[in-house]
């Protein structure tokens, strides 16, 4: 049987759909920033940047960027009303503080004990972390967002992460293109495997053993 | 009279030293206090350790003084930004150190220094390259670092208005740094685009009280030009008027 991959807007929109109403959530730099562009129109959802924004809004319109307004990828945002300023020692208070529910990150490896590696890919590349630390070591929740394999075909899901940790045993959940991957105390549950994808296919593709799904619900 | 309302901005730099270390507002382009750096370069200051989040952006602010080569070591959480090439060659000769820290833990290891806090620990980096070498403890089941204050020799942020008292406010997400590092330098020198009449900031509202600045110096307000970070495409002028 054939299956698609999904897309990163795809998995974007699934991550989206689990954010509960009243949510304080931060978005990660990268591919989960796409996160905001799906968050339900019928939901107040409250967006965290790490510069000092809650009640961050979308892009503006063209000819509206404000430079004293960005987010912490540095592009342009707007504050929604009932939004707040404040500075950096608030905002990583929210953060470290465990006043976040959840934080959205784009990783290189989740391990399976939830191990992550996020800010540096080894070698000679710059290191550089920002704010990747105090969510993954604050936030009541951290949800990873990333493609199942890596472009040469591997696991980035691993029984220990071979790229520097970000933090230990800090991730809840995974969302990749194939499948919603739970960290549990008794192993990563697979759950909701995209339609056409059988449990044994998804194993095979993935480096450590999984529960099938359902595991989870009898754990 | 009380007045910090520094004549010029020649004067407001004045003693700054060789050696400095130097506490710079701003987060990617935004609350970068870029006329006070354009007069540290002219001042001539060198030897600096800087302390900022990123490492310059474009030939503007700190990516000048890299390339003006004043910059001995550079303390920050996030150098890796396609436009920030000025520190990424003096990086790459070895010409500057560099101190990666978390962000939360750079800027707690200056509100630390600011609040006379001996040290701390954090849960954050804990257990990863970071943390390396540094005294750890588990309290309350987490790991946790031990983390130090981090003093200025001089602070230089940026805000909207200020006092002659150094009362002063900020504007939108360009406030990030500065009331930390404010708190956290012998020597605070903020630029503003507007003084003021004492009484005329809402008491209820001033983010930094007078007491965390020695000077402030009035710049003209530039058109605030939004730069993207992934090498200019997109650069415009834009109203300082922009709806919230």
């Amino acid at each position: 049987m054939s299956y698609a991959r999904l897309s990163r807007d795809q998995i974007a929109q699934r991550i989206a759909q689990d954010i509960p109403e009243g949510a304080y959530v931060n978005l990660g730099i990268g591919m989960p920033t796409l996160v905001g562009n799906h968050l339900p129109k019928d939901r107040e959802i409250f967006l965290h940047s790490e510069n000092g924004i809650l009640g961050m809004g979308p892009a503006p319109a063209k000819g509206e960027e404000d430079a004293d307004l960005i987010n912490a990828g540095k592009e342009p945002v707007t504050l929604l009303t009932g939004g707040a300023f404040f500075h950096h020692n608030d905002s990583f208070a929210m953060m470290r503080g465990g006043h976040l529910d959840i934080a959205v990150l784009g990783a290189f490896q989740v391990s399976v004990s939830g191990d992550l590696a996020n800010w540096h890919s080894g070698g000679d590349a710059i290191p550089a972390v920002g704010g990747a630390m105090d969510l993954a070591a604050g936030a009541k929740d951290v949800w990873v967002m990333m493609e199942h394999l890596t472009k040469e075909g591997k696991s980035k899901i691993v029984e220990r992460c071979s790229y520097p940790l970000t933090g230990i045993g800090v991730v809840k959940r995974v969302y990749t293109d194939l499948a919603v991957i739970e960290v549990t105390s008794r192993g990563l549950a697979a759950n909701r495997l995209v339609p056409g994808l059988a449990f044994e296919d998804l194993q095979r593709m993935t480096g450590v053993s999984l529960l099938p799904p359902g595991a989870r619900a009898a754990a | 009279m009380v007045d910090k309302i520094s004549p010029s901005i020649e004067a407001a730099l004045a003693d700054v030293r060789d050696g400095s270390t130097v506490l710079v507002g701003g987060f990617g382009g935004s609350g970068v206090p870029e006329e006070l750096i354009d007069a540290l370069i002219a001042q001539g200051a060198k030897d600096l350790t800087v302390v900022n989040n990123n490492a310059g952006n474009g030939e503007v602010g700190i990516a000048a003084l890299f390339k003006a080569g004043r910059i001995r070591k550079l303390i920050c959480s996030y150098p890796r930004q396609v436009d920030s090439h000025h520190f990424q060659e003096a990086y790459r000769s070895g010409k500057v150190e560099l101190e990666l820290v978390p962000q939360g833990t750079l800027s707690e290891r200056m509100r630390a220094a600011g609040a006379g806090i001996g040290a701390f620990y954090t849960p954050t980096g804990y257990g990863t390259d970071l943390a390396k070498g540094r005294e750890t403890r588990v309290i309350d089941g987490k790991g946790q670092v031990l983390e130090y204050p981090l003093h200025g020799d001089v602070a230089l942020v940026k805000a909207e208005r200020g006092d002659r008292w150094g009362n002063l406010v900020y504007r939108k997400s360009a406030r990030n740094y500065g009331p930390t590092m404010a708190s956290a330098a012998k020597v605070t020198i903020a630029q503003v685009y507007e003084t003021v009449e004492l009484g005329k900031l809402d008491p209820e509202v001033i983010v930094t009280p007078g007491i965390f600045v020695t000077r402030v110096v009035k710049v003209p307000r530039k058109a605030a030009a939004y730069r993207a970070p992934a090498g200019g495409s997109v650069t415009r002028g834009i109203s300082g008027k922009a709806a919230v």
